[in-house]
């Protein structure tokens, strides 16, 4: 298996590798750097020399790709693609354009992003799978139709109105908790409550759906019947049956998601005012920071293939017949 | 030569949905002699559920068509004009937008909730010293003085509305049956026909209800919404009403052209790499795996951010502000595309694995008949089910996407109508006390009865489509 996971992160360095000649390709060969200085310093001060000023703060004055004019590796070295793009592969992710260093931006607002994602994603999971469960213990029932009625009318509701209409009525309306914001510490259950909840709330309907279809292929199976037939009552053959072996399908979709988590979510945090990675993201698409936008997506790509990396070995921790090689 | 008052403007997105409508004509067309098809559209007819979400999408999509009738209106000569040239308005505007006019050009001051016949906000009344509620100049304005009875005049609308809607739907309902008798040619005997016989039964009850259902809304609301703002109106005094009507066009477009744009795409690379393998599966696999690792709103977010870029630095490519809005709503849909074409090429790469080992392939392959042959004959009509599906399920999700989008600064062209915008433009008076929810209701209304339809929808054509589903 270590033998599989060293090969599998090697298979990532070439994705990594596109992911960046994608945005590398975006941001600089779509538009030049000139474009972007003349939209960021606006139509009256754009004078050549402006253009130049903002480009060399910025480290944008090197050519895209190719440095014909230096000398050695440093052709290949002294340009955009590789102070820009490849420099993130050791972590340094240069500076925003308000002079922080992203990287150290970075960490931290994973914390906050983090406080919110991770109860949000555990919770929601275990709501989800419980009533998709229940769903399935009452198939075939006038329950099981209202509840998948319910599921389909909760999936076709916007996200946004879950947020707003949760601050409005638990906020505004009945004062239980403050409608946005975030402290260190203890304090913090207080503003991460409602988010939390909303994030819960939000998601059950499409998840505990897709569950159930999933419960449902499982039961129709030889060995439920064996079960039932050996005299297993319902519920422990949905518990330990079921749910174990629907594992795999369920895993396919939560595992490659967990990674991610530190990424936040972008509305959540923006609603919440949570000075997590998200609403960081969305500030940097609001004020046109491409450097930080850059980095999120670059981070985000990791994550990602990190978590089908973890998808995988998660298999084999929940199905002993599958091994990696 | 006659000239006709208006000038016929097609846009691009116009263009590509009368495709997307001609496609689906033609498609349904084709489906009619596939006797395997025939079936499965059966037992989408014969569900209920299916059919009233059917009626209520072709409500929908009836609108977005109206409103993509394009034109631009004539302008009369001007006194001292001495070119004998036709002018036309700089102004785009919709076969939608013309029946609405009323709703469209009476517009108030500012904020006014749903009925109302004074501003939302007080300000200081002319000739007076006290700060009132200011008359608006639209909203109840044929009651003039006698306010006390608007609550009569209201019922006496609603009243008229629902006779109204009811005479509309006999009429249809006459008509349709009518078309229906004629259309079909006499009963063949039993027997004749195999499937006849074992012909479910069309829900029409359910459908008829709907139908029912949606013209007395109609008839109400034009009742109503012909003296007052039935929705309210919103920071700028527009009918909430007609910006709704016009979101809906906006939303469909999204929906659909998306997944439009991208489908060939998906079909061809998905194919290529299931049948070909070798080295052409391994670099597909390596384009959509990298083209999935980056997180999709991100890739929005640069994309979008960039063609911005692209379109403020070249504003002589379009001639009207509609037109750049329009390049921008399809922008926008390549980019969503780009990244959402990834699943369906996935899928269809597992299942061209599968039938490539079947014996029909094996077959022809034994014949001579060429690999693109193969591919386009044998392989391709084996999947359109997965792909009828995708187009379906993809849709409700692109259009609760946009306005998500829309609220992050990456969505269509602020100008442009949208479910998004309406809820980016109303999120900014929730802190207001009290609170203007008329906006924000109307647009989360709308978008969930279209997206709970599809949703439905969706679900019965997959029950009905699905091999593996078994019922």
């Amino acid at each position: 298996m270590f033998a599989y996971i060293i090969r599998r992160l090697l298979y990532a360095l070439p994705i990594l590798l596109g992911v960046n000649l994608i945005t590398f390709a975006l941001f600089f060969v779509v538009n030049t750097p000139d474009d972007m200085a003349r939209m960021q310093l606006g139509i009256k001060r754009v004078t050549p020399e402006a253009i130049q000023k903002w480009k060399a703060e910025r480290g944008y004055d090197q050519p895209l790709i190719w440095n014909a004019e230096a000398k050695g590796p440093a052709k290949l070295t002294a340009t955009v693609f590789f102070n820009k793009s490849m420099r993130m592969f050791i972590g340094d992710f240069g500076r925003a354009d308000d002079g922080r260093d992203i990287a150290r931006e970075i960490a931290n607002r994973a914390g906050p992003s983090l406080a919110i994602a991770l109860p949000t994603f555990i919770l929601g999971l275990f709501a989800a799978i419980t009533l998709a469960l229940l769903l399935v213990f009452f198939r075939a029932t006038r329950l099981d139709f209202y509840g998948v009625v319910l599921c389909v009318a909760m999936m076709s509701i916007s996200g946004l109105f879950y947020i707003i209409g949760g601050q409005w009525l638990v906020s505004k309306v009945w004062h239980w908790v403050p409608i946005s914001g975030y402290a260190e510490g203890l304090t913090a259950a207080k503003f991460i409550v409602l988010p939390v909840v909303i994030g819960v709330i939000g998601g059950l309907g499409a998840s505990a759906r897709w569950y159930r279809t999933i419960f449902l292929e499982e039961i129709t199976r030889d060995y439920v019947r064996t079960a039932r037939a050996k005299g297993v009552s319902e519920m422990a053959v949905l518990f330990r049956h079921v749910l174990r072996n629907a594992l795999i399908p369920i895993l396919t979709g939560v595992v490659v998601v967990i990674p991610a988590l530190f990424m936040g979510s972008l509305l959540t945090e923006s609603f919440f005012g949570i000075p997590g990675l998200g609403s960081y993201t969305i500030e940097a698409i609001n004020a046109q920071d491409f450097a930080v936008v850059r980095a999120m997506v670059f981070i985000g790509s990791v994550l990602y293939i990190a978590g089908l990396l973890a998808t995988d070995i998660s298999y084999t921790l929940a199905d002993p017949r599958v091994r990696l090689q | 030569m006659m000239a006709l008052p208006f000038q016929i403007v097609v846009l691009w997105s116009d263009a590509l949905l009368f495709v997307l409508l001609a496609a689906i004509v033609g498609l349904g067309l084709w489906a009619r002699t596939q006797p395997a098809l025939r079936l499965a559209w059966r037992r989408v007819t014969a569900d209920a559920v299916a059919m009233v979400s059917a009626t209520i999408l072709a409500a929908f999509v009836l609108t977005g068509v109206l409103d993509s009738l394009h034109y631009r209106a004539r302008l009369d000569a001007q006194p001292g004009q001495t070119d004998t040239r036709q002018h036309y308005a700089v102004e785009v505007n919709s076969a939608l937008d013309a029946l609405l006019a009323p709703l469209r050009l009476h517009v108030e001051k500012t904020y006014s909730a749903p009925l109302a016949t004074h501003l939302f906000a007080k300000e200081a009344l002319p000739g007076s010293e006290v700060r009132g509620f200011p008359r608006l100049v639209w909203g109840g304005a044929h009651l003039d003085e006698r306010l006390d009875a608007q609550a009569v005049d209201v019922a006496r609308r609603i009243a008229f509305g629902l006779v109204g809607g009811l005479l509309g739907w006999l009429v249809v309902s006459w008509l349709m049956r009518f078309v229906q008798k004629v259309g079909t040619p006499r009963a063949l005997p039993a027997g004749r026909d195999g499937d006849t016989a074992r012909k479910p039964p069309v829900a029409r009850k359910a459908m008829m209800f709907t139908l029912l259902v949606l013209f007395l809304l109609a008839g109400v609301t034009i009742a109503l919404g012909s003296g007052y703002h039935v929705l309210g109106t919103d920071k700028v005094g527009q009918d909430v009403l007609y910006l709704s009507l016009k979101s809906i066009r906006t939303g469909l477009l999204i929906g659909t052209l998306t997944t439009l744009v991208m489908l060939p795409v998906a079909v061809f690379l998905g194919i290529l790499a299931g049948y070909m393998g070798g080295w052409i599966d391994d670099l597909i696999q390596y384009l959509y795996t990298t083209l999935n690792s980056i997180p999709g709103v991100l890739l929005i977010a640069a994309a979008v951010l960039m063609m911005q870029v692209v379109i403020d630095t070249h504003p002589d490519w379009f001639s009207t502000a509609a037109e750049r809005a329009d390049a921008r709503l399809l922008a926008l849909c390549l980019i969503l595309g780009m990244t959402s074409w990834t699943g369906l090429a996935r899928l269809l790469r597992g299942e061209t694995l599968k039938l490539r080992e079947l014996e029909f392939v094996q077959a022809a392959h034994a014949f001579g008949v060429g690999n693109l042959a193969i591919m386009r004959r044998h392989i391709l009509p084996n999947l359109m089910h997965i792909v009828l599906i995708a187009l379906v399920m993809d849709f409700s999700g692109l259009v609760l996407a946009e306005a998500v989008l829309s609220y992050v600064g990456v969505g269509v062209d602020p100008s442009t109508i949208s479910f998004g915008t309406m809820i980016n433009a109303a999120r900014m008076e929730l802190a207001r006390e009290p609170m203007v929810w008329w906006s924000l209701a109307a647009a989360f209304s709308f978008m969930f009865v279209l997206v709970l339809a599809a949703n439905l929808f969706t679900d019965a054509l997959r029950d009905a489509f699905d091999p593996r589903a078994t019922k």
